[in-house]
């Protein structure tokens, strides 16, 4: 077997990102299907075989639900759009300043036809970040940050894995009032729920910071710690002058020379301030992610489709009425987002094939060892 | 390699020292044993090694603590993090990262080790530790075992000198804790680690060490910790395994520390004891079941929990639930209690048929019994009292005095119901402290108090004896006898097979989802290689389970002896 080099998780972020861009350029509802299609297809053979490589199906049914909202509301609550008309609800009219909302009344195709495409593009735009998230680990995504923002990017990996930890611990407590006798719906049952769980939470930090002091986490070598304080004070100053001076630049009544600036100034302090920081963090990495053959072959199929919407055919996105009519297919584009489907396939796979589904086999061949009779009985 | 210079600790200056004027010296290259009561000190004293006593859970410290010449006053934990490692009770709590391999390289990644390096160490500590096929596993699939193997190997990367455990085994199986002490053996035979164990089932690790810890704990006023072989200590602690009980009340020296030991010195008892053991007083065998549960399927996702179970609970009985981590006791425990819906077949609860809450609802309870799974919480306690495998889960209260007026509330019953039962089982209880602050075995004692409050007459406990001592156990052992002798049914499930060998009446094995065994507790233990308790391996074959077994049938041979004098003498 030979080594399964994985995919840089930027590369799959990327990936990501450019169908995200195609999508937003159309609003033909069957590129945007073709789009899903192909992002699930990448999902199926591509994801991690980590907890994460789950998020794609709840981001598919967050999908779902989006399309079926839009409609929901276009058909109960929305602007009246003329066409053909396919049935009508009992409305209301809403006073004015609701500007041109109505409740009920006539629905037309077109209408549908538009909050369904909208739903869908929505819908699509969700499943791209639920393919990121499946394909790339969020916690390496998050190692490729600067040494400067490393203790950042520990907390946001141990507040990852403390959603699945937090959940469970609210059901097995909820579980555990049942047991008392109390009903699990009401103000008095919060406190049964909320203390347990708090405490746990509580318990579970103090455990994992106590296994990291141990395994040498900030360990600082011999730097000033006022020095370090100092660091980061200007970090701060840095990113707060930067923020204000963008806010300056894009706001057209403040004076814009002072926001450029400001913006300027204060990236050149926090570039500085995280350059000196990152140069005293002490430590390395083990997994180096490298750009490789493979992650190109990963990104340029859907360079070339987002080239084949914005240049190729830039009336896709042309966000107008939607005609009562079936949608035409666009050739090139739709060749171009199949494209995007070629790194599911070229790509070396993702996760080396020791699935770990085949344990209960591997255990119950454990059990006939063990059966064997080794006392005399 | 650890030395320990008068050193006491204590958490507030008010307080009393938790450990006592220590001196100990653990050399190179040795298996060192802690022993000791539920809160003598035996956490701190671990924690000691690496400085996370004091300096991380505050506190004050006055002696020295030398770990291979560094002191632990100017070296906090992370400090000493190339030098100890230490692994905690619960392997998932100390996890940083979610991938097996990530989890490897954290240490040495703070340690700022060159990553050719690190790549070298990572694949020694997966094939030292037979972790090579699951590398790229997510941590939390792993089962207990393997998961205490990766947070031994996590530490092992930084090639530290000293390795520190405190209970590594006490959530496994019996099978997955061998898997791990015969890791840590080979650890100290090859690779010249220094490792300070603590544990309290002594039984599976005494015959290992090389020295023995015993700290006397804050009880025994002004008594500081004896390190010795042994041999020596256990002759004297208050805590020893079954297998020392049995060398300590036949006399045996050199006392027996191991099954092995005790199978040598044990053959002239083989020959004295009669084939079999006094039958001890069977329980009252109402015919009246108080559970019944047929054909249970139970599935999460597409993994199958329970696969066709079939089970009996009557009352008067008291049953062993065993088998492997993710067996499918848990689940079959929440299917009990209704907190799982079945997928197919079906679970009927019997309730005592004296004046309840729901009379119409009892009505047929008698004909058909009641499903959990759509019992109101408020009628559901009055069949089942389900303590769950972490007891703190049950607690809320602000204090030990308000959890019993929240139980008795929620109960309906008098005020000082479940006082009075918490003064039965746990005796005095300081009534205002809070649940948090209470031992394992004073928590179990609270929460088995609050779900005993609404009078259940099934009474089931998820691993009850995690994290309780000796003594601990032998009171539980009591008070549950006392409840089945009430008429109440009672089911544990449990690793610990010398509970179950001391306690059950039956015992049910559970592999996969599926009962595999289901008969009387001596047939079951004395036939299985896994779950055959201490005393049964020493006297296989005889079918004798615990020491109290094995007194009666002395006692019994004594008689006989007496008899055959009396009858032949006649004779002659």
């Amino acid at each position: 077997m030979s080594r399964s080099r994985t995919i840089h998780p930027a590369a799959w972020w990327l990936w990501a990102l450019l169908l995200a861009w195609a999508t937003m350029r159309t609003s033909n509802p069957i590129l945007l299907a073709v789009i899903a299609a192909v992002v699930g297809y990448v999902v199926v053979n591509r994801r991690s075989r980590a907890v994460w490589g789950s998020a794609f199906r709840i981001m598919l049914g967050l999908g779902v639900v989006t399309i079926a909202f839009t409609v929901l509301l276009q058909v109960v609550l929305g602007t009246r759009v003329p066409g053909h008309v396919l049935f009508r609800l009992p409305s209301w009219q809403l006073p004015s300043w609701t500007d041109g909302l109505s409740v009920g009344g006539p629905v037309t195709g077109e209408a549908l036809l538009s909050a369904g495409t909208a739903g869908l593009r929505l819908a699509v735009l969700v499943l791209c970040f639920g393919a990121a998230n499946s394909l790339a680990h969020p916690g390496r995504l998050l190692n490729l940050l600067p040494a400067a923002l490393y203790e950042l990017g520990v907390a946001a990996v141990v507040a990852l894995t403390l959603v699945p930890q937090l959940a469970e611990s609210i059901a097995r407590v909820r579980r555990a009032q049942r047991l008392r006798g109390r009903s699990l719906t009401g103000i008095r049952s919060l406190r049964g729920l909320l203390v347990p769980v708090l405490e746990q939470s509580l318990e579970r930090a103090i455990t994992l910071a106590a296994s990291m002091d141990s395994r040498g986490y900030g360990r600082s070598g011999a730097i000033d710690p006022r020095l370090r304080r100092l660091t980061r004070l200007v970090l701060l100053l840095g990113v707060c002058a930067a923020l204000a001076g963008t806010f300056l630049v894009i706001d057209p009544a403040r004076p814009h020379r002072l926001g450029v600036i400001a913006l300027i100034l204060g990236t050149a302090l926090a570039v500085a301030a995280s350059v000196w920081t990152g140069r005293q963090v002490h430590r390395t990495r083990y997994r180096r992610e490298s750009w490789g053959r493979s992650d190109w072959l990963t990104v340029l199929p859907a360079v070339v489709t987002v080239c084949a919407y914005v240049i190729g055919h830039p009336h896709l996105g042309d966000n107008g009425a939607v005609a009562w009519q079936w949608p035409t297919l666009p050739l090139i584009p739709f060749l171009a987002t199949l494209c995007a489907a070629l790194p599911g396939a070229i790509t070396p796979p993702t996760a080396d094939p020791d699935d770990y589904e085949s344990v209960p086999a591997m255990r119950s061949a454990r059990v006939a060892d063990d059966a064997r009779p080794v006392m005399h009985t | 390699m650890i030395r320990f210079e008068q050193v006491s600790i204590r958490y507030a200056p008010e307080l009393p020292d938790v450990l006592h004027n220590a001196s100990l010296f653990v050399p190179e290259g040795e298996l060192c044993l802690v022993v000791g009561a539920t809160g003598s000190g035996k956490s701190t004293l671990l924690g000691a090694v690496n400085g996370l006593v004091p300096h991380f859970t505050g506190g004050v410290l006055t002696g020295r603590v030398l770990v291979d010449g560094r002191d632990t006053r100017d070296h906090p934990p992370r400090e000493l993090a190339d030098l100890v490692g230490v692994v905690g009770q619960d392997p998932y709590a100390g996890f940083v990262t979610d991938t097996v391999v990530d989890e490897l390289a954290y240490t040495m990644e703070s340690l700022a080790i060159p990553a050719d390096s690190m790549r070298r160490r990572i694949e020694d500590v997966l094939d030292v530790l037979s972790l090579a096929p699951l590398r790229n596993r997510p941590l939390s699939s792993l089962s207990g075992g393997q998961a205490q193997r990766v947070a031994i190997g996590s530490v092992l990367t930084a090639h530290p000198k000293i390795l520190v455990l405190d209970e590594p085994t006490s959530a496994l199986d019996p099978a997955s804790a061998e898997e791990v002490l015969a890791v840590l053996q080979r650890l100290v035979h090859d690779n010249n680690l220094t490792v300070l164990l603590a544990e309290h089932r002594l039984e599976r690790v005494v015959q290992y060490a090389d020295s023995v810890i015993w700290v006397p704990g804050a009880g025994s006023d002004g008594a500081s910790p004896v390190h010795a072989s042994p041999a020596e200590i256990m002759a004297v602690a208050p805590v020893y395994p079954p297998v020392v009980r049995l060398g300590r009340s036949q006399g045996w020296s050199p006392l027996p520390l191991s099954v092995r030991d005790a199978r040598r010195q044990a053959i002239p008892l083989r020959d004295r004891l009669p084939a079999q053991p006094a039958p001890s007083s069977p329980p009252v065998q109402t015919p009246r079941p108080l559970a019944v549960v047929t054909r249970l399927d139970v599935s999460y996702g597409r993994r199958r929990a329970l696969d066709r179970v079939d089970l009996v609970l009557r009352a008067g009985e008291i049953v062993a639930l065993m088998g492997r981590n993710g067996a499918g006791k848990s689940t079959l425990f929440a299917a009990l209690s209704g907190s799982v819906r079945p997928d197919a077949g079906r679970v009927r609860l019997f309730g005592t048929s004296t004046g309840t809450a729901d009379a119409d609802a009892d009505a047929d309870a008698d004909a058909d019994g009641m499903a959990p799974d759509r019992l109101r919480p408020r009628a559901l306690i009055e069949l089942i009292g389900l303590v769950p495998q972490q007891p703190g889960d049950l607690l809320y209260g602000d204090d030990v005095a308000d959890e019993c007026r929240i139980a008795d509330r929620d109960s309906t019953v008098p005020p000082g119901t479940c006082a009075g039962l918490l003064a039965g089982i746990a005796g005095a209880l300081d009534p205002s402290r809070h649940p948090r602050d209470l031992s394992e075995g004073e928590r179990l004692a609270l929460a088995l108090a609050v779900v005993l409050t609404a009078g259940p007459a099934l009474i089931a406990l998820d691993e009850p004896t995690r994290g309780l001592d000796y003594v601990a156990k032998a009171r539980l052992v009591t008070i549950l006898r006392q409840l089945a002798g009430q008429g109440h049914g009672v089911v544990l499930a449990t690793h610990d097979t010398e509970l179950a060998a001391e306690l059950a009446d039956r015992v049910v094995v559970l592999a996969d989802g599926a009962v595999v065994t289901d008969g009387p507790a001596r047939q079951v233990l004395t036939q299985s290689p896994v779950f055959a308790p201490q005393i049964a391996k020493v006297l296989s074959p005889l079918p004798y389970l615990t020491v109290s077994d094995v007194t009666a049938g002395l006692v019994l041979a004594r008689e006989d002896e007496r008899i055959d004098a009396e009858s032949t003498r006649p004779d002659r």
